[in-house]
This record gives C-alpha cells, sequence and structure tokens, in this order.
C-alpha cells in the first residue's frame, strides 16, 4: 500500500450554484488526508475565475491546503480525464445532481462517462455541503475479485482518516452461488447449510485480507462483516442505504459495454439510483 | 440407512390413520366426481376417472404431503366451453395438451404462475366460475332443464325456474326438485350440527346415501316405481369393464385452431391457479409443518392429467375442500390420496349399478353450494372491506369472465388493477423505471439472533411480488424475520394479503414474521392496501353487550375476575396444543381472567376444513398455567369412535390398577413413562370423581373445555370450578414428584 494512496486530489469545477458546497467539501477532504487539490476547469483561464476560487478556498489555507488550477478548453469529458491523468490525480471527485423533489441522487452524463472511463479513483458525492458533516459509518463490498483487496484497503485507510466509527464489510452472495433451489423442506435446509458455508467461506477470504492490513488503521474503528443475498452490485447500494451509510466503497468495474447499460449491473446500479457518497477504487 | 428404515417404520405406523382418512375423503370425492364431469357435460365418470388416475399418480410422483387430488371446481367454467364447442373427444385431446404444458410449466419452475394476478382479480375470477356452476345447476336441481347461450342468461333465468316448480303438472318432476331442495338443505345444515357420528360420512356422502337408500325403499318395501322422472337420474355410469374397453379416441385433428389453443391456456392456467391456492391453503393446515413442493406437485399434476385425459378422465387438479377433510380425518402423508384413489376403485368396481339410484337434482344441488360457497356475498362483503378500488378490479374481473371467458376475465382484472395502481400512486414512472431492477435484499444480521432482515424498494405488487417470495420462501418458518417496507413507495393488496399468509404460516411453524415501516404509507393518505384495514368499524352505541355478555360481567364481579369482550386475534398461547393443529384459530372473546392472569375461560372462534367443507366452531374453554412442569397428554372421553380411533390412529396408555379409568378415559401421550408416573392414585380419582372434560397439557399450561359449543352460564361455572381444582391438584401432584 502506498502510504497516501489519495495524494492528489482532483475536482472538475464549473462556476453554478454548486461550487461554494463543492470545493468546501473537497477542501476539507484534502486536508484530512493531507493531499494536494487540483481543480480543472474546462474554459479560458482568466484572473476573475481564480480570484473566485482563491476567495473560496482561503479558509483552508491556514490548514495546509496546497491547489492548484488548470484550465484547458474542449469537451468536459476528455479535459477532466486528461487533465487528471497528465496531473497524476488519484482521486478525482465528482458532485451529483439531485433530482427535484425528490430524495434521490443521479449521476449526470457527464459525470457518468467520467466515472466508466477514469483511470484513477472516483468519488460521487451525493450532498457536498459548506458545512462539515461528520463520516460515521462505511460500507465496503467484499466481492470476490483481485479489486476487493484494495477496495477494502482503501476503506480502511479512509476510515481512519475519516475517523468513522463503523466500517461494515459487505459479501454480496448471489442466487447462483447457492446452487440450490427451495422448493420443499429438504432443500430448503440443503440450501441453507449451502448458505452458511458460503458465509464461512467468504468471511475467512475477508479476514485474511484484513489481517495484511496495518494495525494503525484498524484500531480507531470498529469493523464488521455482513453477508447479504441479492443481486451483486445492487444490493449493496440498497443495503447502504436502508443501513444509511455516509459512504460506500467499491471495486471499479470491469469494462463496460454497451449492453452493460441495456441491462445495468454493479456499478451501472448503483449510478441511476445513488444511496450514498460512492467511493469507487482504482 | 437406520434413517430410512425409521422412515419407513414411521410410514407403516401412519398407514391406519391414512387409510381411514381416504376412505372418508373417497366418500365426499364420489358425489362430487360425478357431480363436476356432469356440470362440465362430460359423462359423470370422468370425474371419478381424474380422481382415481390423479390420487394414485400424484400420490406417488407429487411433493406435496396431506393434498388430495381429482377434478376441480375452477375447471367446470372452462370444460364446459371446450366440450360445447370443441366436442368431447377433441376437449379429451385439449385436456392431455394442457397436461403436457403443465409438465413444462413444472421442469421451468412456473408452479408460482399465480403469483403474478392480483388477488382480488383471482378472488373475481373464482366468483365468476361459482356463479357459472350455480347458474347452469340451479335449474337442473329443480328440474327444470333448459338450454342458453350466456352464462348471465342462466343466472337471470333463476326466478323464473322457481316460479315453475310450483306449476309443474307432472308429479315425478315435483319429486326431483323436492330432492334437489333436500340436498341443499343438508349441505347447508350439516356443518351446523356437531355429531361425531353424523359428521364421520361427508354431507354429499349423506346425500348419496339417502336418495340410494329412498330409491330401494320404494322399489322394494312400496314396491312402485321410483316417483322421480327418469329423465332426472344419473344415467350412464359404465361398468369397470366398460370404461377399460371403451377408452375415448381423443381428437388432435384440429390442434392448430385458435378455439382448441384457446381451451388449452385457460385449462393449464385455471389448473395451475387453482391448484398452487390449495396447496398453499393445505400446507397451513399441515399437522406436521411441512412444506410443499410446488413444482414437483404440478409435474406430477400434468402427468396425471395427461393420463387421465387418454383414459377418458377431466383435468387432475389439487383440490382444497377434500384435502381439508383429509387433514380433518388424520390423513399424514400421500398415501391417504393413494387410498382415496383406491376406494373410489373399488365403489366403481362394486357399486356402478347402485349410483344410476341417485337422483340428478340431489347431486346438483351439491354443486348448487359449491357455487355459492365460492361467489358468497360474504366474498364481496371481505374484498369491499379491503378497500373500494378490490371491489372495481373484482368485478370487472367477474364480469368480463361471465360475458366474455375466463381469459379474458383474468387479463382484463390485470389491466384494470395496473390502471389502479397508475392512478392512485400516480406515478407510472415508479412503476415502469424500476419493474426489472432487483428490489429485494435479504441478510442475516450478524451476531446476536441472527434474525433475517428483507428490505423492499420501490414498489411491491402483483408485478414483482415474486422477487419478494423467492427470498421469504428461503427463510426457514422456525425463524425471526423483519420485512421493511421504509424504502418502498407503493405496497399492493396482494401483496399485503401473501404477507398475511406467511405471518399466519411463521406463526404456526414457530418462527416470527414482522412488517415494518408502513407507517408512512398510512399517513399518507390513508393508503388503502396496507393491513391494519382489519381494524373493527368503530361502535356506535357504547354499551351493546348480549344477555350472556352482561350475565359473565356479573359473574367476574362475583368471582372477582376481570372481563374483556373484545376479540382478541393473538392466540399465540394456544399454539401448541395439539387440539388446535389442524384448526385455524380465529379469534377469542368474552375473556374472563384473574388477575394474574394465570386462569383463563374464553369463548372462542375457529374453523376446521376449507371450502364447502369448512366448519365454524364456537366453543368455551379454560386454559392456565403451571408453574411446574408436567409431561405433555390429553384425556379424552371413551366412546366407541375413540375406541375405534384407538385400534387404528392413537395409542390409548393403559394405567395398570385402573382398568375403570382406561375403559372410561382415552389417555393419549408421547412419553408414556412419565405420564404413568404423573397419573397416580389421586389425580385417577380426580378425574373418575368428575364430570367428563377434555383436558390437554402442554408442559406448563393447561387448556379444558366440554363441547364444542358455547357453554351456558351454569356449564362454565363448573368449569371454572374443575379448573381451579385440577390445577389444585396437579400442584399437588408436581410437589411430591418431580418431572
Amino acid at each position: 500500500m502506498k502510504t497516501n494512496p489519495f495524494d492528489n486530489i482532483g475536482i472538475g469545477v464549473t462556476f453554478s450554484p454548486n461550487l461554494n458546497a463543492n470545493l468546501n467539501a473537497v477542501a476539507r477532504l484534502c486536508i484530512k488526508f493531507n493531499s494536494k487539490l487540483t481543480l480543472i476547469h474546462v474554459g479560458e483561464a482568466s484572473d476573475d475565475k481564480n480570484e473566485v476560487f482563491s476567495n473560496l478556498l482561503k479558509p483552508f489555507l491556514a490548514n495546509g491546503l496546497q491547489y492548484k488550477v488548470v484550465f484547458k478548453t474542449g469537451k468536459p469529458v476528455d479535459v477532466i480525464l486528461s487533465v487528471s491523468k497528465k496531473n497524476k490525480v488519484d482521486l478525482l471527485v465528482i458532485g451529483a445532481l439531485k433530482k427535484e423533489n425528490i430524495l434521490k441522487y443521479y449521476v449526470g452524463s457527464i459525470a457518468r462517462k467520467i466515472t466508466r472511463k477514469a483511470q484513477c479513483s472516483v468519488l460521487l458525492l451525493i450532498n457536498p455541503t459548506v458545512a462539515p458533516s461528520p463520516c460515521k459509518h462505511i460500507v465496503v463490498n467484499g466481492l470476490k475479485s483481485p479489486k476487493t483487496h484494495q477496495a477494502i484497503e482503501s476503506a480502511f485507510y479512509v476510515s481512519h482518516h475519516l475517523e468513522a466509527k463503523k466500517l461494515t464489510i459487505v459479501e454480496e452472495i448471489s442466487q447462483h452461488q447457492v446452487h440450490v433451489n427451495v422448493e420443499d423442506d429438504k432443500s430448503l435446509r440443503k440450501s441453507t447449510i449451502v448458505k452458511e458455508r458460503i458465509q464461512l467461506r467468504e468471511n475467512s477470504r475477508i479476514n485474511k485480507i484484513i489481517e495484511n492490513i496495518p494495525t494503525v488503521y484498524k484500531s480507531k474503528s470498529n469493523f464488521t462483516t455482513q453477508s447479504i443475498f441479492g443481486k451483486s452490485g445492487y444490493s449493496i447500494g440498497h443495503y447502504a442505504q436502508l443501513v444509511r451509510a455516509d459512504l460506500l466503497i467499491m471495486n471499479a468495474p470491469n469494462k463496460t459495454s454497451f449492453w452493460d447499460r441495456v441491462f445495468p449491473h454493479d456499478i451501472e446500479y448503483i449510478l441511476t439510483e445513488l444511496p450514498t457518497d460512492v467511493l469507487i477504487i482504482r | 440407512m437406520s434413517n430410512k428404515s425409521n422412515q419407513a417404520k414411521g410410514f407403516i405406523k401412519a398407514l391406519p390413520k391414512n387409510i381411514f382418512s381416504g376412505l372418508v375423503v373417497s366418500l365426499i370425492a364420489l358425489p362430487l366426481g360425478l357431480g363436476l364431469a356432469m356440470a362440465s357435460e362430460a359423462p359423470p365418470i370422468a370425474g371419478v376417472i381424474a380422481a382415481i388416475v390423479g390420487g394414485v399418480l400424484v400420490s406417488i410422483l407429487g411433493g406435496s404431503n396431506v393434498t388430495i387430488s381429482g377434478p376441480g371446481n375452477g375447471l367446470v367454467g372452462v370444460l364446459l366451453i371446450a366440450i360445447a364447442t370443441l366436442g368431447l373427444n377433441s376437449a379429451y385431446a385439449a385436456i392431455i395438451c394442457s397436461g403436457l404444458l403443465l409438465i413444462v410449466l413444472g421442469f421451468l419452475r412456473l408452479g408460482k404462475l399465480a403469483n403474478y394476478f392480483p388477488s382480488s382479480a383471482i378472488q373475481g375470477m373464482l366468483a365468476a366460475i361459482g356463479l357459472i356452476i350455480l347458474g347452469k345447476q340451479f335449474h337442473i336441481m329443480l328440474a327444470n332443464k333448459i338450454t342458453r347461450a350466456n352464462s348471465v342468461d342462466y343466472l337471470l333465468e333463476i326466478p323464473n325456474t322457481i316460479k315453475q316448480v310450483f306449476l309443474y303438472t307432472d308429479s315425478s318432476l315435483t319429486y326431483a326438485a323436492i330432492a334437489g331442495v333436500l340436498s341443499l338443505a343438508i349441505m347447508i345444515f350439516y356443518p351446523k350440527i356437531r355429531n361425531k357420528y353424523l359428521q364421520l360420512i361427508p354431507a354429499p356422502m349423506w346425500i348419496v346415501l339417502l336418495s340410494i337408500g329412498f330409491s330401494y325403499y320404494v322399489e322394494l318395501v312400496l314396491k312402485t316405481p321410483n316417483p322421480i322422472h327418469p329423465q332426472y337420474m344419473i344415467s350412464g355410469i359404465p361398468s369397470i369393464n366398460e370404461i377399460v374397453t371403451q377408452l375415448p379416441t381423443p381428437n388432435f385433428s384440429n390442434v392448430f385452431s385458435w378455439s382448441f389453443f384457446s381451451s388449452v391456456l385457460a385449462l393449464t392456467l385455471i389448473a395451475s391457479i387453482e391448484s398452487l391456492l390449495s396447496i398453499k391453503a393445505v400446507d397451513k393446515l399441515d399437522p406436521e409443518k411441512r412444506r410443499s413442493n410446488v413444482n414437483k406437485d404440478i409435474k406430477a399434476l400434468g402427468l396425471a392429467t395427461i393420463v387421465s385425459g387418454f383414459l377418458g378422465g377431466l383435468n387432475v387438479v389439487t383440490v382444497i375442500a377434500r384435502s381439508s377433510v383429509n387433514v380433518n380425518n388424520g390423513g399424514t402423508n400421500r398415501s391417504a390420496n393413494f387410498f382415496h384413489a383406491l376406494f373410489l376403485l373399488l365403489f366403481i368396481m362394486l357399486f356402478s349399478t347402485q349410483l344410476t339410484r341417485i337422483p340428478l337434482p340431489a347431486l346438483m344441488a351439491i354443486l348448487v353450494f359449491t357455487g355459492y360457497k365460492l361467489a358468497s356475498p360474504k366474498k364481496v362483503i371481505s374484498v369491499f372491506n379491503i378497500g373500494k378500488e378490490q371491489l372495481i378490479i373484482f368485478f370487472t374481473t367477474l364480469i368480463v369472465t361471465l360475458k366474455i371467458g375466463l381469459i379474458t376475465g383474468i387479463l382484463a382484472g390485470v389491466l384494470v388493477t395496473l390502471i389502479i395502481h397508475f392512478v392512485i400512486s400516480k406515478n407510472v414512472g415508479l412503476f415502469l423505471k424500476n419493474i426489472l431492477k432487483p428490489n429485494v435484499l435479504m441478510f442475516k444480521e450478524e451476531g446476536g439472533v441472527g434474525n433475517y432482515f428483507v428490505s423492499v424498494k420501490h414498489y411491491c405488487t402483483f408485478l414483482n411480488y415474486t422477487k419478494l417470495k423467492q427470498k421469504l420462501d428461503e427463510i426457514p418458518e422456525n425463524k425471526e424475520v423483519i420485512v421493511d417496507f421504509s424504502l418502498c413507495e407503493f405496497v399492493d393488496h396482494t401483496v399485503m394479503e401473501n404477507l398475511h399468509s406467511y405471518q399466519e404460516l411463521f406463526q404456526k411453524k414457530g418462527g416470527h414474521f414482522d412488517v415494518t415501516g408502513l407507517d408512512m404509507h398510512n399517513a399518507d393518505s390513508a393508503h388503502p392496501f396496507a393491513l391494519r384495514r382489519v381494524l373493527p368499524v368503530a361502535k356506535i352505541f357504547a354499551s351493546n353487550l348480549t344477555r350472556r355478555q352482561n350475565t359473565l360481567k356479573a359473574l367476574a364481579t362475583d368471582y372477582k375476575l376481570v372481563f374483556n369482550t373484545k376479540k382478541v386475534k393473538n392466540t399465540s398461547f394456544l399454539n401448541d396444543y395439539n387440539y388446535f393443529k389442524t384448526k385455524k384459530i380465529n379469534f377469542i372473546y368474552n375473556q374472563l381472567s384473574d388477575n394474574a392472569n394465570e386462569l383463563n375461560v374464553f369463548d372462542i372462534e375457529f374453523s376446521e376444513g376449507e371450502f364447502i367443507a369448512k366448519e365454524v366452531v364456537r366453543s368455551t374453554m379454560l386454559q392456565f398455567n403451571l408453574e411446574e412442569q408436567i409431561p405433555k397428554f390429553s384425556i379424552d372421553k371413551e366412546g366407541f369412535l375413540e375406541k375405534m380411533q384407538s385400534f387404528t390412529v392413537v395409542h390409548d396408555i393403559a394405567l395398570k390398577n385402573h382398568p375403570d379409568f382406561s375403559k372410561r378415559f382415552l389417555l393419549t401421550g408421547v412419553d408414556e413413562i412419565e405420564i404413568k408416573a404423573f397419573f397416580n392414585d389421586d389425580t385417577v380419582h380426580f378425574f373418575e370423581s368428575n364430570p367428563y372434560y377434555h383436558v390437554e397439557s402442554k408442559g406448563n399450561s393447561v387448556l379444558i373445555y366440554q363441547k364444542e359449543r358455547l357453554a351456558s352460564i351454569k356449564e362454565l361455572k363448573a368449569m371454572l370450578n374443575f379448573g381451579k381444582q385440577l390445577k389444585k391438584q396437579f400442584s399437588i401432584v408436581t410437589k411430591c414428584t418431580t418431572f
């Protein structure tokens, strides 16, 4: 594990009503993680713009915030992706939109494209606020995947720095894994046993990952594991929403194609209905 | 291996019970089979063939435990149309094809087909089938056979037929009508009489026995010809040889016609819906609390339907009334179904000529009663109580089914339900956007008790109920479950009703099933589908106690007891008593209890059996708790019937030094040694010197009742006294010995 996985945090900025809240949220994050901030603006450079940014970020400079602003014209998606690649951004922060009247969030088309194509980790914020809000409960996926190791490591890192009280590692068990269709008492018993066996196996797999994590990160937060039964990728969002988690940490999806959007799975589900802030680890 | 041999031992031990129960079921299946076949305009024997084939094949290959299979009520409407439009031989071909389709459904695990329909629409469809049966057979019951084009016309003709009866000039027709009316009276009043000897033979069989008896009486004693018009006697019951030699040849020539196709579809749909609803209802009655394998059963039913079709029988489905009779008479496994078929075969072999002595109106009275039960005003009221919009769904399905047909009817019901959901939720997008999403999350809470938690998102209606059902089915019924709807914006009546039946199931099997998160929905314009609709309407007059209640109130003050007239639906303290294993408790009321809530006298309403075999019983019982554990046992008066049963069904524990006690009382229980030790001389003398009561102990609590009816005040006082003394007696015994 790198000493600081989020050394350089990037954010795309436009002059929208959300600007102040977005900048406040990301600046707080940079101070907590001790990282540099890169503001990416799609458009021409100008002193006016620079002044707005520096005014908004002034309160944080005292706490040691270092930032730079990169201006570039072009298509928003391409600009943000290329600039963050060039500047070695480790974590890209994107503000989600809030649907009118309903307490539901979704990711705009630009942000979605960025999420899919970005080469670095992505943090989707559903409700950036000017005032700080504590992060109490973090949920992280424990899927059986080579990427999970990194996701869980990052989760411990994040929870350590954000001082989260609780960290839940969720193993999603899908129907395919159980293999048994419940039809009568006999198959029910069988499926219950199979499920328990899978649960034990998953737990020991997760525990192995946890063992390798430096004790510094494990000391502060209270971590538990939880198996859930449902569609993988979707149910973890459902779970995060149910337990009112403040942050959901997920593996990056494998390369998605057109069909994945027509028949959504995994991350695509999360993008259509954001349950909470989502951090996608790459 | 030892497990297997144990199973075999248990099976053989349970065999006498199942043979007995199979016999009783065959007594009801014979008249129903004949009647249902005739109502479908098929040869009468077709129904019995279906029952025999179904009983044999489904008992061997099926996946349910205490169900009985045979010809079903629901199919009468479809078969009627199929036979009318296709002709009998093509109808057999349609039956065979529907059997094939059922097998396919079973293999595709689509036994859950019925879950995709709103329950009010299914209710409406069943009511329509009831009206079709009632409308057509009512005329035959009154000996006025008419032919009309439409099932609605049959219904409209009913007043006319009643008028007609009083104008008959031919006395043989009047006699036929009298036979019909008498039979209907037997069907109606039979459940009201609680006599165990009378109840041994089901009402339909009484009708058969009485009419055959009457016919012999006229012929042999009065030596006159039967006064009932020969046209209104059952005709054409072939002997067993004729059945085997004269098999019908199914006509597959118009397989590709639309009418054939729609008949097959309707037969399959109704057969699967009727079977599924019946299996679900019977599982709740199963004393051993087993879970049926629906898909395996559907496959077996499909195969049985094919065989039955080739042999000239009707569709085979799982039937609710006969299954409940099976449970009530001690059927414990599939062999009861097998023996029911065997006895039917025996009847046909031995008595096929006697069956022609049954008047047609008498048989049709059974069907009129069945039809009425399917479409009774009570059904309409219960639908109305759920919500006015359910009534719209109900009547749309009912009217379209009557006017056009079953498939169109149920589709209309689905469509109306959808529109109503759209209108009520004012959010079409909610349904369309989320239809494919896996909206149900289930997990077992880690640590602690390990409750199962199920959370449902977006909406939950008949459209996506199977997703919820699939998850719920994966939970063993003796566990704690919480179903949370707080993330769900819309829950419909179909789901609420199904959840309610899960709740009952879990309660019966020792688990707990909680539904949470619906409070918000209620606040939101008094949500029409919420379960709490069962709240009784506020009474206009504060005190409208009956005379009995007033006397009970006085008695309560006299005995320093607390009197509560309210209906209490939570009767979990009665759950573990053997007596209630095959019964469904509706509520208890008029409760008298002492302050410590240790002694408890109450009136209780419970029901036994389902559908036309349903009997609602009100009784008065006494229950008290004990501080010490005593063995589990039950004591009953030993009459002739119990003597007979003690050979087959139960084992009477004999006490060595008390032959008189053993002769007079039927003492049963599992742990014989403990029970023998518990019944010392004092206890035996106590029982011998007191009047008879049924006493059942479940360890730390005892239930007492005398008769299966409400007790008079005098009887109640006596029972109270007996209960107090019995409690004292038991505590003396437990002090001397520990168990």
